[in-house]
């Protein structure tokens, strides 16, 4: 029963969180940096 | 032909999910990265967002990015997700959803002697949570509050999938890239080297001691929608599922279970099986023992 109930609030804390990111642009954020080349990621930078 | 053994299935899912966050093969030839609007979103797994294929962003990436963004924003979009990934999915994405675990398993395939799960391995595999915490989190946002400098430094100093992914593919096929390699190149190539020759000795070296992500997945492990579970009316509490598993786990389902579920078919009392999931066919040698009971 507390399981289910941590369940429960858990995802909705992860959907309030995620409409929260689209809101504040983090799709767009995201999609930026993902779009470049990482530098640091492969080791140039 | 016969039906496909478990191990093959996840296998085959494990490849598949390889190749849909790696979908975009065209760019491998070209030495480029895809730059379509899927980037903004996450896989799952490990999977560097500078791989030439990758459609969509590294989740490890994205929250180190977004940290460093952290002074004036909090990373709602990233930890949604991570919790949405890990309250659902748990370290299932480990076993089944990951391309550089598939690669370690493909590893230690490789007819070498094996280091077998010890005492060491299990203190090593605590090693992992401190490398999240630090080379994750309080690194970058270090940097993000004292200097604003960006600096995702799992990726930039460790990551093996980046350098496997997104390094050797991207220096190879891009000759400015080539020249611009220098000595965090040559370190990453180093850590990638030790990695892989490490996987071909230890199961999963890099999951079970170095993986921050799994380190994350691996929190949601007693409360995922999915997964393994144990039948605590069936079980004897014999070990031999703890005893079969390459993990250094202490239970099955715990913090370092990848959910692969081979356990199944060594439990001799079918105490093990999938949560949420019609219970499926006696695993292959209890049906045979019954067919040897009916004689």
């Amino acid at each position: 029963m507390k399981k289910n109930i941590g369940r429960i609030v858990l995802s909705l804390i992860a959907v309030v969180f995620l409409c929260a990111g689209v809101i504040q642009g983090d799709l767009h954020t995201t999609w930026l940096k993902a779009i470049r080349i990482c530098l640091e990621c492969i080791g140039i930078g | 032909m016969g039906r496909l053994s478990f191990p093959t299935k996840r296998k085959l899912i494990q490849l598949a999910s390889a190749l849909i966050y790696n979908a975009n093969l065209k760019g491998f030839g070209k030495g480029s990265i895809y730059q379509g609007k899927a980037k903004g979103l996450c896989v799952p797994g490990l999977n560097c967002y500078s791989c030439p294929g990758a459609i969509a962003a590294c989740p490890l990436g994205t929250l180190q990015n977004a940290l460093n963004n952290a002074p004036s924003r909090f990373p709602f979009y990233i930890l949604g997700f991570l919790i949405l990934a890990g309250l659902f999915l748990g370290r299932l994405i480990c076993g089944f959803l990951c391309p550089f675990g598939l690669i370690q398993e493909l590893l230690h395939k490789i007819p070498l002697p094996k280091i077998k799960k010890n005492k060491i391995t299990h203190i090593l595999s605590y090693l992992k949570y401190i490398i999240g915490v630090l080379f994750v989190i309080y690194i970058p946002l270090y940097f993000a509050f004292t200097s604003g400098y960006p600096l995702p430094a799992f990726c930039k100093y460790i990551c093996p999938a980046g350098t496997l992914e997104g390094g050797l593919t991207l220096v190879i096929a891009n000759p400015s890239l080539r020249s611009a390699a220098g000595f965090l190149f040559s370190w990453k190539v180093l850590v990638l080297i030790f990695i892989i020759g490490s996987a071909c000795f230890i199961y999963r070296s890099f999951c079970r001691f170095l993986c921050p992500l799994g380190a994350i997945y691996s929190l949601f492990a007693k409360i995922s929608i999915f997964g393994i579970t144990v039948d605590e009316n069936k079980c004897t509490h014999c070990g031999q599922c703890v005893r079969h598993c390459l993990m250094d786990i202490k239970t099955v389902g715990d913090k370092e279970c990848i959910q692969c579920g081979s356990c199944r078919n060594v439990c001799s009392f079918d105490a093990i099986h999938w949560k949420h999931i019609r219970r499926e066919r006696k695993p292959q040698h209890l049906k045979q023992e019954r067919k040897y009971n009916e004689k």
